[in-house]
């Protein structure tokens, strides 16, 4: 999706935030950076400003990669019909109790 | 002077630097380089305005004339406000406003760092909740001062001309008088004289990675803003600007 | 079925049964402009925006009024910040959008170039256009497009105060000494067209609504916007004992709404092509950050590959 940029353009940076302990990071946007450092600065300054975060990850979008959506439903679908991984699938008498 | 008044005039030294500072970063408000440096910029903003009012509101109470934090923002004049010279210098580029933010940072660190350990509680509780902030402030002003001085052709000369027209308002930082004195007896303020070696190191540390010259120490230095209310012909016009409305309708609250 | 007529009818299911469509998805050519034209022009609002009121920033008569203004002025440069955010995740990059509003090829909210004159503006802007922002923002929140819509809850929570700063704002000043009631009063003079204006032409002469709303870009339309707008605000000038300029404003107990009077389209048509006091202010002050600015973002960059460099040698050298 990127296209070539010119010399004084910064990269885009995905930005990722852990809200608190406990919790895994999150996508919440993307800020534009020189570097590192300075992505992680502007992503504190843009994406908590109101405490929402203790922890921060960037990274350079151009480094982020996702499967084809074309491919979706031979991906996922696969998985719609393996009902025997979850536990409602499994008969158990009431009388046993919480399993 | 008595320790009471001591103690006005000390924090209003620093209520006023913060302001003034905080003010003139605010200018920088929807014009600056990149979206994300108008936000940066508008947090250390915030930090200082805020800082501010904990010193003026602290200044009032101890001062106990009915007088309020705004009292003393908005309608005292040129002579009594007690800021640093080197805070009310105009914006000028984007480099001028890094590099001056850059000196008073370094001076703000060390000083807090200081200033901590004061016995006056409230002074130490303001002190414990900005070195927080001016901890990042520094880092962040640091960080700018090295890339632009080490980036372009352009940009190293940018940040040499700002660190070369700035370098006569850094001595102010360490003076004292009476009213440091008086407060250094009492445990409430910290001597300054040890931090100018510190702040020198941490310039000269900043600059090498910056790739920038370090002007001559035996530089001559302005003074008078922060022990006597002298200050540069800008002021009059921060304060005609920041105190217009509450001067223009004397009675109204806003 | 051709492989481009099932994706359609994939991403036509999606939209009936408000499934959100999200980046990498197929949609139609028309949708992804559509979505980039209107992200981002709401993205130029939020930063226009900041204009006018980092005007009164230095001015903010008390340190309490100036803090919260800082804040607002910089959740403002926040939200375009997430709005352009979200325009590139439809492959449109800032710079280009941007681009495209420095040469008057993009739109941003036509209220912008009012200019706040006094004060009370800074009240009555927090008031009313927020308001009216905040009324449309609501709605986009269930928008279809993922990122739009994601942005647009963040946008909603954090604005809830600006409104409020606003209109506090004016109540001091409505409650205070005469000048200052009259400062309020004529900021609401002027400023309350224009903010019923911002919910754009009666959607019979809107030439985008129809197709946003078959699309659920949008929710609802302009009109109805406009109405629930006027009904909020009603009684809140009438708390705060100001007049509402529009003499046939008027409750109609028979609808349940208020019955208000003719929009001057002209005006607005007038403002859009530029002859708005400014116009010319508010493009050339952007303008100015950006080249003003294009040393620093240069020295950025080249700092940074002098850095990779320099650990690539490093690294050779070991």
């Amino acid at each position: 999706m990127s296209k070539p940029k010119s010399k004084n353009e910064w990269p885009l940076w995905e930005v990722f935030i852990r809200s608190k302990a406990g919790l895994s990071h999150k996508h919440v946007g993307s800020v534009h950076a020189a570097d590192h450092e300075m992505a992680i600065e502007n992503a504190r300054d843009v994406y908590t400003r109101r405490s929402e975060g203790i922890s921060i990850w960037v990274v350079e979008s151009n480094q982020v990669h996702a499967n084809n959506p074309a491919e979706k439903d031979s991906l996922f679908e696969p998985a719609d019909d393996k009902i025997y991984r979850h536990p409602t699938f499994y008969e158990i008498p009431d009388e046993v109790g919480h399993i | 002077m008595t320790i009471k008044e001591a103690l006005f005039q000390y924090t209003l030294r620093q209520g006023d630097t913060s302001l003034i500072l905080g003010h003139r970063l605010s200018e920088w408000c929807g014009h600056g380089p990149k979206l994300e440096q108008d936000i940066a910029l508008i947090n250390i903003a915030l930090d200082l305005v805020g800082q501010s009012r904990s010193y003026l509101e602290y200044a009032a109470r101890i001062e106990d004339k009915n007088r309020t934090e705004d009292d003393l923002a908005y309608h005292r004049a040129e002579r009594e406000f007690k800021n640093l010279l080197l805070v009310e210098q105009p914006n000028g580029n984007w480099g001028n406003t890094i590099m001056r933010s850059f000196y008073y940072d370094v001076f703000h660190y060390l000083f807090l760092h200081e200033l901590v350990k004061s016995k006056d509680e409230q002074i130490a509780a303001i002190a414990q909740k900005s070195l927080k902030e001016v901890t990042y402030h520094l880092k962040h002003n640091s960080d700018w001062v090295i890339r632009l001085g080490d980036g372009t052709e352009e940009s190293h000369v940018i940040m040499q001309t700002a660190a070369d027209e700035l370098w006569m308002f850094t001595g102010e930082m360490f003076d004292m008088d009476e009213v440091d004195d008086i407060l250094m007896k009492e445990g409430i303020a910290p001597d300054l004289k040890p931090l100018h070696s510190k702040w020198l190191q941490k310039v000269k540390d900043v600059f090498t990675e910056a790739t920038l010259k370090v002007p001559p120490e035996d530089a001559w230095m302005q003074s008078g803003g922060k022990l006597k209310g002298i200050h540069s012909e800008q002021m009059g016009f921060i304060l005609s600007e920041m105190q217009y409305l509450p001067r223009a309708y004397p009675d109204a609250t806003w | 079925m051709s492989k481009e007529k099932a994706f359609e009818q994939e991403f036509e299911n999606k939209i009936e049964n408000e499934i959100k469509i999200e980046p990498r998805d197929w949609m139609p050519e028309k949708y992804r402009e559509n979505l980039i034209r209107q992200i981002s022009q709401h993205a130029h609002s939020e930063v226009v925006g900041m204009l006018p009121e980092a005007n009164w920033i230095t001015r903010a008569p008390s340190l309490r009024r100036k803090v919260a203004l800082l804040a607002k002025v910089q959740d403002e440069a926040g939200h375009g910040l997430y709005l352009y955010s979200a325009t590139e995740t439809l492959g449109a990059r800032r710079e280009d959008t941007v681009d495209d509003l420095h040469e008057g090829r993009a739109k941003y909210s036509n209220i912008f170039n009012y200019p706040s004159v006094t004060w009370a503006d800074i009240g009555v802007i927090g008031w009313l256009v927020d308001g009216a922002a905040i009324q449309n923002q609501v709605m986009l929140t269930r928008t279809s497009y993922g990122p739009y819509s994601r942005a647009m809850v963040r946008i909603c929570k954090e604005e809830s105060f600006h409104q409020r700063q606003g209109y506090e704002i004016v109540l001091h000043m409505a409650k205070g000494t005469p000048e200052q009631k009259e400062m309020a009063q004529d900021a609401l003079n002027r400023w309350w067209w224009p903010s019923l204006m911002m919910f754009g032409p009666s959607d019979k002469d809107s030439k985008h609504s129809q197709q946003s709303l078959a699309w659920k870009i949008k929710r609802q339309g302009n009109d109805e916007l406009r109405q629930e707008f006027i009904d909020k605000t009603v009684p809140q000038a009438k708390y705060a004992g100001l007049t509402i300029p529009d003499p046939d404003l008027k409750w109609n107990e028979e609808k349940g709404v208020h019955d208000f009077g003719e929009i001057d389209w002209s005006e607005f048509m007038n403002v859009i092509k530029g002859n708005g006091p400014m116009n010319r202010s508010r493009i050339k002050a952007r303008k100015a950050a950006k080249e003003n600015g294009a040393w620093v973002r240069e020295a950025a960059t080249a700092y940074h590959e002098k850095k990779m460099k320099r650990a690539q040698q490093k690294q050779s050298a070991a």
